[in-house]
């Protein structure tokens, strides 16, 4: 076992990082590399790394290493990374509460509650999966309905199968894994529902998790009804119509005893609403700087705690600038401040960060709200890009250069995907 | 060119998923691949349409460690058919505790080539 165990926890670190998953792992190295000293991970889990152990599957890795690892293979480098550099990895540790002068109350296996302080805090904290009381499946409450990335742990850390026969709802990335993922264990899985008229996961896994195993997909199907006193004993399933409502007359049951939802994932944001940073509506996670800096000073954030990303690489190279920003903001080399607001137009549900400065290249992350093809991209009127396909359920990442905001004099820039 | 003569696939190489045309001439023989963005998806696409082969990732017993089971992959993909096969054989193995990233756990599964290999250290 990897499991770092800071030796003795000092009273005050340069930084700290509330979260030692993907995220967490990366802002520690980014923090590092800026020349930050003392730096501390804290995690609540017995090791960190997060929800990669648990991913067995490969893909990941193809940006950050350049080779097509799994989910423990990415977890362990980074890791031994972290472990390398001396950074101090606190797990079985909750942070209760962080104040606005940047103390945090720890709630430590070993210690009890402890209070530390920070020059600059990262938030990491991920996000958690969207349950049944999100959708209001109507039925009966029995056993055997679980999320997909509940199923995924206790399959693979603990080799527990949740049950014989099952119904996928939601087609996002972990309810495909999971298809796949309990054929293989001898699991037959009737089907994955999909209330809107096109799948949400990635079409790599479309086709290497459903079609290689038969398995069908229903889009624009939901699950109805839950049925079952104890245990699932079926599920009513049944075509929508344009409002999303089942249309009755066209639904049918389906044996099973395990429902498993992939309905999407929501920023863990408790912490940082308590601190009082700024939460976008449309993400539910902090506004951020092009520094990842939230609302409060020297608190940054990274990772899908900001915006749920379809890659944990991006959550990787994402929170490794939250990191290198918050070893900027503790050695006293803080760059100026950003001085353009970006704002969500024409078929664009957010943008990440909100601000950008005309000084420096930036990475956009975005997400559209509806599918449209042969469109671009447009900047205000300083920079165009054409793609030929934009996607809700793929981010859209792209860089800005200075010399394109060189003669632009405003402080807002509006971002559009029209057609083309 | 009939259109019989074009299968189309969606290479899995990376998330980008691109979407490709194997086109074959009057003896079957590939004359093209179309549609990828990088020699990846170009092997890919013959590959696919030739002998589709798949890397399988699944897990195995583990005793003495703090948990049960011990995420495992193939050295290489392994015959599209010859999946559910390696799974089932991996269901009941069980090693013992320590392993290490990398370690070989078994050789030469189902006569596929591949040996079965630990994707973490765990102990
Ligand atoms: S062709 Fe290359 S870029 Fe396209 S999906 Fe395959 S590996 Fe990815």
């Amino acid at each position: 076992m990897i499991t770092g165990q800071a030796t003795q926890l000092k009273g005050r670190y340069d930084v700290v990082v509330a979260g030692g998953g993907p995220a967490g792992l990366a802002a520690a190295l980014g923090a590092r590399e800026q020349g930050a000293q003392r730096i501390l991970v804290v995690d609540r889990e017995r090791e960190a790394g997060g929800i990669l152990w648990q991913c067995i599957h490969a893909g990941f890795g193809l940006h950050h290493f350049k080779e097509e690892l799994t989910g423990p293979e990415y977890a362990q480098r980074y890791l031994e990374q972290v472990l390398e550099k001396e950074i101090d990895v606190l797990t079985d540790t909750f942070v209760a509460d962080i104040d606005r002068d940047r103390r945090l109350k720890l709630m430590t296996g070993r210690e009890g509650i402890r209070v530390i302080e920070a020059n600059a805090v990262v938030l990491a904290m991920g996000a958690r999966e969207r349950t049944r009381g999100a959708v209001r499946i109507p039925g009966t409450r029995p056993a055997g309905v679980m999320t997909a990335g509940f199923a995924q742990k206790v399959v693979n850390l603990h080799g527990y199968l949740p049950g014989r026969r099952a119904v996928i709802l939601g087609s996002g990335d972990i309810g495909l894994i999971m298809a796949r993922r309990l054929t293989l264990e001898g699991i037959e899985v009737a089907g994955v529902f999909e209330i809107m008229p096109h799948a949400n996961g990635l079409s790599r896994n479309i086709v290497q998790c459903l079609h290689d195993f038969d398995i069908p997909l229903y889009l624009s199907h939901t699950v109805a009804e839950i049925h079952g006193r104890e245990r699932v004993e079926k599920v009513t399933v049944a075509p929508v119509d344009a409002q999303m409502r089942p249309i009755p007359g066209k639904a049918w049951d389906i044996d099973c005893d395990t429902l498993l939802l992939s309905i999407g994932l929501i920023p863990e944001n408790e912490l940082s609403r308590q601190l009082g940073v700024r939460l976008d509506p449309v993400t539910n996670g902090p506004i951020v700087s092009s520094g990842m800096e939230t609302t409060m000073d020297g608190v940054f954030a990274g990772g899908n705690v900001v915006h749920i990303h379809d890659l944990v690489d991006f959550v990787s190279q994402e929170s490794l600038l939250a990191g290198r920003n918050a070893g900027l903001y503790v050695t006293g080399n803080r760059p100026p401040t950003d001085n353009i607001r970006l704002s969500p137009g024409e078929n664009v549900a957010y943008c990440v960060p909100h601000t950008i400065s005309s000084e420096r290249p930036h990475t956009i992350y975005l997400r559209v709200r509806r599918p449209m093809e042969k469109c671009s991209i447009r900047f205000g009127t300083v920079l165009e890009k054409k793609l030929s396909y934009v996607f809700p359920a793929e981010m859209v990442t792209l860089t800005v250069q200075p010399k394109f905001l060189e003669n632009f004099h405003g402080d807002a820039l509006s971002v559009d995907v029209v057609a083309r | 060119m009939t259109d019989d003569r074009i299968s189309h696939y969606l290479c899995i190489g990376c998330p980008l998923g691109c979407r490709l045309e194997v086109e074959e001439d009057a003896r079957d023989t590939i004359v093209e691949v179309r549609g990828w963005s990088c020699k990846k998806g170009e092997r890919y696409g013959r590959q696919e349409h030739t002998d589709p082969r798949r890397m399988v990732t699944t897990t195995v017993g583990i005793e003495g460690a703090a948990l049960a089971r011990l995420p495992v992959k193939t050295s290489q993909p392994v015959p599209k058919g010859q999946v559910t096969e390696v799974c089932r054989l991996l269901r009941t193995l069980k090693v013992s505790a320590p392993v290490r990233m990398g370690d070989v756990v078994l050789a030469d599964i189902a006569g596929s080539g591949a040996d079965v290999v630990a994707t973490r250290d765990l102990s």
